[in-house]
């Protein structure tokens, strides 16, 4: 474990015994286990483990974190809790996938704990991950542990050496990407990448491709989505909009590592950290992940943007492209219509409603210690954790990170393109309706993955990803989809 | 009671006889059934039962709630899916602008099946072998179709023929190779016990370990033999963005692994070769070649047919190693059907996932029922 790991790790413990204090006296859960179900760590299941053994000395409550491979997180939870398996008490997963769980009434509701929780402060979590990443039908259904959104990053020294300003469109993005491919940027006489997107089937691809479609399909807002026409739950993908994402996305990869079809998140991060990226799509994570001992060579060097946007978008009446207008886009600038996408939703702490009642009050106790200010404000300073910012006092100003390592004019930087797409009035929701799951991860996923394959052609991808998602509202009810939808978008 | 004694005989019981003796007579009597009972039942229950309940789901959409698991059943619409519509690409592959060469080979194909069918009720086949031999043919006719309209046509190909080129290329060069092998160390050669030790240790080894250890092996930017990607001018080409590369590289690995099984089974049938034999045909100056062929094969070939059959039927179940190296890309170009069912039972899509499961499992009986009747049976009387 390096220094800073044990640095943060004594951080964190000794501000969790400061935090349990209040939620939670000293053995009142003695001889109960958590069993939690995550992804492999040490992102994400790190901290929940770290946090554990100290949680597990203040109230007797021992955390036990699983921890499987991303793809089978959601499925793992759904068959355990639908079955009466009941092995999990904790899921952490992405906070759209609850809507599914919620549905079948898998999910226990939070309120109550809530209204007895004094050191959670609701308040100072921002509105969108409270109301939406937390709330499910107006009741509170998971606890945030990170919040998401997809950002462009760039080298900030490489584009300054070439003369380039930071990409404002998907255009301007492949250009920068192609004028930097192939120089050195790390010093080590081997030519690098102009870009770095993870582009491996069933990983995190869809998520990517999504943060490209939404400038060019959502103009009217966050409530508009840009999966579907709300009123029918009739795809909207098999259009010339999300043609020219899918075209712009493939074309990436001329300039992006040979293998970047079979990388996942983990291998690009390998990949920029040492140095090897021009830009690159991400969740907030570089932004911290830079301070990292084995990043020496990109410490702050990588600034983000807080969305790169479109100067034409989708005439949903047409199917067509039209440049962008003040009417046909009214929040766009300059030109550009900007849609930062809440990629994933954040991870968020969910607890198994038929779990006996001695649990789900320490699996309550020990979500709301991850998520109070006193432990996440230090967690999502830290690189490894996965964690980003959700908190408005995350949010508001540059000191914990400054405290954390990071140079002044960078935290100044993240912390705007953070704000920037967390206050966009139209940043684009994640799905977040019963499938959401095969929607993308499967359908969006295995076709996106064949085009890039050059198996198909973009238009037989979007007419199969149409076809497939007309399929899954059909089984799952189209009526009942319309509801969830607007229930997903506050409509 | 002497009386009783004297008259008794197995399988009966005396009139008179004392309830203890009857029991145990019974008991003696159908012993047989009860030694053979529990394991019988373990079967029924671990093995038969799930196989016809996963009917239950293959004939159903499956939906998840509360209370538990929610059937709605849709008789074959789950394998009609994958003949028709978008999972027709992904399953069987793009056959719909097939090429003239595939035409032509498709036909070939059939007119083959037709000839050899026609061929086999001339020669007084009976009812029940006709009916085998249509089977077989309808499988090698439509497999050749799909080759003919995919491969031939320049069409990308779905997860039957990716799992049809692991079982058929994959098996082929395991036993060439592993035959090969097992002949040079059957040969009093230096060594050889050492050579016996080391070629078995792959197949001792999880395929998920081997997996991974072939995807670090073959990272091109990071691996142990990057310095030699470099060095051939391969440096900025990546295999496992390239679909046949890929496809080979997946046969790489699982041969590392099951050349070994072949190794070991062949070098036992080699070992059992009289030795008298091979000497007497030296004597008479035959040739090494000519003393394979005539001598060591005939002898080892029921072996030898009947390890293909085994491998073969465990070659159709492949799953780890494109899951590892691959994940099934790039695209789906290595996913085989069994990572195609596991992905969709991952999706909780659960009667798709059954209904590729079947799918696999007729394909898996008619291939090798028809490799044993046509070649292995075929074979083992030529021997007699």
């Amino acid at each position: 474990m390096t220094l800073r790991k044990t640095i943060a790790g004594a951080m964190m413990a000794s501000a969790a015994i400061c935090g349990l204090a209040a939620t939670s006296s000293a053995g009142e859960f003695d001889g109960v286990t958590i069993n939690i179900l995550t992804r492999p760590g040490p992102v994400i299941a790190q901290p929940l483990k770290e946090r554990g053994l100290v949680f597990e000395k203040e109230t007797g409550a021992k955390i036990v974190v699983n921890e499987v491979p991303f793809a089978e997180i959601f499925p793992k939870i759904q068959n355990d809790w639908t079955t009466g398996t009941n092995s999990i008490d904790v899921g952490v997963f992405a906070a759209g996938w609850g809507v599914e769980l919620d549905a079948a009434g898998l999910l226990e509701d939070m309120d109550p704990y809530i209204a007895k929780d004094s050191k959670l402060d609701t308040n100072d979590i921002a509105p969108y991950f409270r109301e939406f990443g937390q709330k499910i039908g107006g009741k509170t259904k998971m606890l945030m542990v990170d919040g998401d959104f997809q950002m462009v990053y760039y080298r900030k020294d490489v584009l300054e050496k070439a003369g380039l300003q930071p990409p404002k469109t998907w255009q301007d993005y492949v250009d920068v990407a192609s004028k930097i491919h192939g120089q050195d940027m790390n010093g080590d006489g081997e030519a690098d990448y102009g870009s770095c997107i993870f582009k491996k089937r069933n990983a995190q691809s869809y998520f990517a491709i999504q943060t490209i479609a939404s400038s060019f399909v959502q103009t009217q807002g966050t409530a508009q989505g840009f999966h579907f026409d709300n009123a029918t739950m009739k795809p909207i993908v098999n259009n010339e909009a999300w043609k020219k994402a899918f075209e712009l996305y493939k074309e990436t990869g001329k300039y992006g590592p040979p293998e970047e079809l079979n990388m996942d998140i983990g291998d690009t991060r390998a990949v920029f950290k040492a140095g090897r990226c021009g830009v690159l799509i991400e969740w907030g994570d570089p932004g911290t992940l830079q301070l990292d001992k084995d990043a020496e060579k990109v410490k702050g060097l990588i600034y983000a943007v807080s969305a790169v946007g479109s100067t034409e978008v989708l005439d949903r009446a047409t199917g067509k492209l039209v440049p962008v207008t003040k009417e046909n886009a009214p929040n766009s600038v300059d030109g550009v219509n900007y849609a930062p996408f809440a990629a994933f939703g954040g991870w968020a702490g969910a607890i198994n409603a038929k779990a006996d009642e001695k649990k789900k009050a320490a699996a309550y106790a020990f979500l709301s210690h991850m998520n109070q200010a006193a432990q996440s404000n230090v967690d999502v300073t830290q690189g490894y954790t996965g964690y980003n910012p959700y908190r408005l006092s995350q949010l508001a100003s540059t000191e914990l990170w400054v405290k954390a390592g990071m140079p002044e004019d960078l935290a100044k930087n993240y912390l705007g393109a953070i704000n920037g797409a967390l206050n966009n009035p139209n940043m684009a929701s994640d799905m977040k309706i019963p499938g959401a799951q095969q929607y993308t991860g499967v359908v969006l996923d295995t076709e996106l993955a064949r085009y890039l394959a050059g198996e198909i052609t973009v238009d037989e991808a979007l007419k199969n990803i149409e076809d497939g998602w007309e399929k899954i509202t059909e089984d799952f009810g189209r009526d009942e989809q319309i509801k969830a939808q607007a229930l997903a978008l506050g409509l | 009671m002497a009386v009783a004694n004297e008259t008794y005989q197995p399988g009966t019981t005396p009139a008179g006889l004392a309830f203890r003796e009857s029991w145990a007579e019974w008991f003696d009597r159908h012993s047989r059934t009860f030694f053979i009972a529990p394991a019988v039942t373990l079967i029924l229950i671990f093995a038969i039962f799930p196989t016809f309940y996963s009917i239950v789901f293959a004939l159903s959409r499956v939906r998840f709630s509360a209370t538990g698991l929610r059937f709605r059943f849709v008789w074959f619409d789950n394998f009609l899916a994958q003949f028709s519509g978008n999972e027709q690409t992904h399953f069987l592959g793009r056959t719909t602008e097939i090429g003239i060469f595939g035409a032509i080979f498709a036909l070939a194909c059939l007119i083959a099946a037709l000839w050899w069918l026609y061929k086999s009720y001339r020669n007084g086949a009976t009812w029940v072998g006709m009916t085998g031999r249509v089977i077989s043919a309808a499988m090698f006719v439509f497999v050749a179709f799909l080759l003919g309209a995919t491969l031939l046509s320049g069409n990308p190909w779905g997860t039957l023929l990716t799992t049809l080129f692991y079982v058929i290329v994959g098996c082929t060069l395991q036993f060439i190779i592993g035959t090969a092998l097992a002949f040079l160390c059957s040969q009093p050669i230096a060594g050889k016990s050492f050579f016996r030790v080391l070629f078995f240790i792959p197949l001792m080894i999880t395929p998920l370990g081997v997996g991974y250890a072939f995807k670090m092996v073959l990272d091109i930017t990071k691996g142990p033999l990057q310095p030699l990607w470099d060095y051939v001018g391969l440096q900025n080409w990546a295999w496992s963005t390239d679909a046949w590369a890929a496809r080979w590289f997946v046969i790489l690995g699982d041969s590392w692994q099951w050349i070994p099984f072949i190794f070991i089974v062949m070098l036992a049938a080699l070992e059992t070769v009289p030795k008298d034999h091979v000497e007497a045909a030296q004597v008479d100056g035959a040739s090494s070649i000519q003393i394979f062929r005539e001598i060591t094969w005939p002898q080892i070939v029921p072996v030898a047919v009947t390890v293909i059959l085994i491998r073969m039927i465990e070659a159709f179940k492949i799953v780890d190693l494109p899951n590892i190296m691959t994940s099934g890309g790039p695209g789906i170009a290595t996913e085989s059907m069994t990572l195609h069912s596991y992905f969709l039972w991952r999706a909780n899509d659960m009667g798709s996932s059954a209904a590729v499961a079947y799918l696999l499992l007729i394909l898996t009986v008619v291939v090798c029922a028809s490799f044993f009747n046509y070649v292995v049976l075929g074979q083992l009387r030529k021997v007699k």
